[in-house]
């Protein structure tokens, strides 16, 4: 059953980042992963080993597709020919949903490739909004928003990144990936409570989290994806996980990648947390005691 | 950097005018205008961000205006995390995709040619995959970049420029020898497939590329904490001969290959590309009376058999590429 009305892939499980150094041991070992998460512009190809690749991992498992290139949040119109192409892989892989960041990276059509932060202003939020439901009734998929890692804020903004995320979500009536990782980032370079994002946030429209590792430095914390989780996300992991319920899970590890059984081990240990979501799931759905307080 | 590389981008070139409020669409695109371009502003040699804006106000005023600062970063040094990363992203993609440029031009050479292309042609497309789609027409217009070696750099260029394109460029069913045997050659046209390309290059390019590739990879094997003298730097490898080479930059069962080509079969592959039946192009690419020579038949025979066994044609619905 899922944990909310958002969630209805709560079976998914946890899954990782199908990444190029992990081709041929997934190809020839075969093994058990709930799902893999494709970031959807590797193969918005016209054709080669990308797309050779992509129909192989779909023989046998689960995929869901993430981009970093629609730029939700960007002012300048969605580009018609970027949307058919990646309309062609949905058709592909069957995505059961399809995320991308709350973001901007392009502004009159030159891209800058990185997922830059938006001005947290009312405007911009129904600007955003109205472009998630143009590329969700186009795609004819539902989409989820992820919230990203940031390292600077605009003197315009009128709230908080968590009440951005929410009214965006709210007006364009789609679903939220929650970034454990990002939120954790954030709150360290803006020096806001990680505990106060997480609550803040329509737990009933989460339908995906991601974990991750990153990077400290001397004055800021820097989102790298090249390194374990470290405890204290795990643990804001496993609060939103019990705010949420069980959602499918990713762990993300783009940089210095190693084996594919230290990565799916790492992802894995999102199961103990999991676990408990689960138990205080069953608790709230079971008659209470006769007696018990 | 160098500023002879043309003009800068529209983004760049447009001074920055933040607004005071985001209150609709066209507020939020001038502040985002403002942005972008401090983000893909050049760094300096020392990779920092430069000091003083376009029209030589302080940076960190320009910025000041719209990024807020913290109690730890300036909002000059928040605006330089997105300044450096934009340019190491650029420069770490074009790196990549032109191994044999890089080598040909040496590390510090090639950081300005490709930080100067990158000015003058940032990204129009969503995926870093196109960043270079560009760059042989640059360097062919900006030689002084690329002096002394300005015209293998074009050629190289050219080459790694078409193993993008092979790589995971569109493919059309392939015939076989079988379709085509038997046809009128007066009346037989043939799509060539649109991954392939068809080079003339001045220099044997091909060749250093493989030696450049396993060089790198030799390095890589030997980078071992023991791995003694052998896992320093590259050895460095001898320029390209000069002289004329054809060569398809192709795929075969979705993995990379260079094919040389005789002149005459490279004629013969381009003029069918533009659309020409097979006795025309015969005319055109082989020299005269060849028809009539039992050596050229059967040349022409092999060529075909190989070709088809290779994939390369497709039945012909007019031009798929120029």
């Amino acid at each position: 059953m899922p944990a909310n009305p958002f969630n209805a892939f709560t079976d998914y499980g946890i899954g990782i980042g199908l990444r190029v150094p992990h081709y041929q041991h997934i190809l020839t070992k075969k093994p058990v992963v709930d799902w893999f998460e494709i970031i959807s512009e590797n193969f918005m190809v016209d054709g080669g080993r990308p797309l050779q690749v992509l129909d192989q991992i779909l023989e046998q498992y689960r995929v869901v597709q993430h981009g970093v290139s629609l730029y939700f949040g960007s002012a300048d119109p969605l580009d018609r020919a970027h949307l058919k192409k990646l309309k062609v892989v949905v058709k592909r892989t069957g995505t059961p949903w399809l995320s991308d960041h709350l973001c901007w990276g392009s502004v009159d059509g030159t891209y800058t490739h990185d997922l830059l932060p938006m001005p947290y202003t009312f405007a911009a939020a129904r600007r955003t909004a109205e472009k998630i439901r143009q590329v969700r009734d186009y795609l004819e998929v539902p989409i989820c928003v992820e919230n990203v890692s940031s390292y600077t804020e605009f003197h315009v903004s009128e709230m908080t990144e968590w009440e951005f995320l929410t009214e965006v979500v709210e007006q364009a009536d789609c679903g939220i990936l929650l970034d454990v990782n990002n939120i954790y980032v954030s709150s360290r370079n803006h020096g806001f409570n990680p505990y106060d994002y997480v609550d803040g946030v329509p737990h009933r429209r989460v339908a995906q989290m991601h974990i991750a590792g990153h990077t400290k430095f001397e004055k800021y914390v820097l989102d790298t994806h090249d390194h374990p989780v470290i405890d204290p996300v795990w643990r804001l992991y496993a609060h939103a996980i019990r705010r949420c319920g069980v959602t499918a899970t990713l762990l993300e590890w783009d940089d210095k990648i190693p084996s594919f059984e230290e990565v799916h081990g790492e992802a894995l240990k999102a199961h103990e947390f999991m676990g408990g979501a689960r138990a205080a799931l069953r608790g709230k759905t079971q008659p209470a005691k006769v007696g018990s307080s | 950097m160098k500023r002879d590389a043309g003009r800068p981008a529209r983004t760049t070139r447009r001074a920055a005018a933040p607004p005071a409020t985001v209150h609709g669409t066209r507020d939020l695109k001038a502040l985002q205008r403002a942005m972008a371009a401090a983000v893909m502003r050049p760094l300096t040699a020392a990779s920092r961000t430069q000091r003083r804006w376009i029209d030589g106000r302080p940076t960190a005023k320009v910025v000041g205006e719209f990024i807020k600062p913290n109690e730890r970063l300036s909002a000059f040094e928040r605006l330089e995390i997105y300044n450096r990363m934009y340019w190491f992203r650029l420069l770490d993609c074009v790196y990549e995709d032109c191994p044999g440029l890089r080598a040909v031009l040496g590390e510090r050479k090639f950081r300005r040619v490709a930080e100067a292309y990158l000015v003058r042609h940032p990204s129009r497309s969503f995926t870093l995959r196109n960043l270079c789609d560009r760059l042989a027409p640059f360097l062919r217009a900006h030689p002084r970049l690329t002096a002394p070696r300005a015209a293998l750099a074009y050629d190289m260029a050219r080459f790694e420029w078409a193993q993008v394109e092979a790589f995971d460029g569109p493919a059309r069913p392939p015939l076989t020898a079988g379709e085509i045997r038997g046809v009128n050659p007066t009346r037989l046209r043939l799509g060539v497939q649109p991954y392939l390309s068809l080079l003339a290059l001045n220099h044997a390019v091909d060749e250093f590329v493989l030696a450049v590739k396993t060089n790198a990879l030799r390095h890589d094997a030997s980078n071992a904490p023991n791995a003694g003298p052998a896992g320093g730097k590259p050895r460095p490898l001898a320029l390209p001969r000069r002289g004329r080479i054809h060569v398809a930059v192709h795929r075969h069962q979705n993995r990379l290959f260079y094919k040389r080509l005789e002149p005459a079969g490279y004629r013969l592959l381009c003029a069918l590309r533009e659309g020409k039946t097979l006795a025309r192009a015969c005319e055109i690419a082989l020299p005269k009376r060849a028809a009539a020579s039992l050596v050229w038949q059967q040349q022409i025979r092999d060529w075909f058999q190989n070709w088809t066994e290779l994939g390369w044609f497709f039945r012909w619905r007019g031009n798929s590429r120029r």
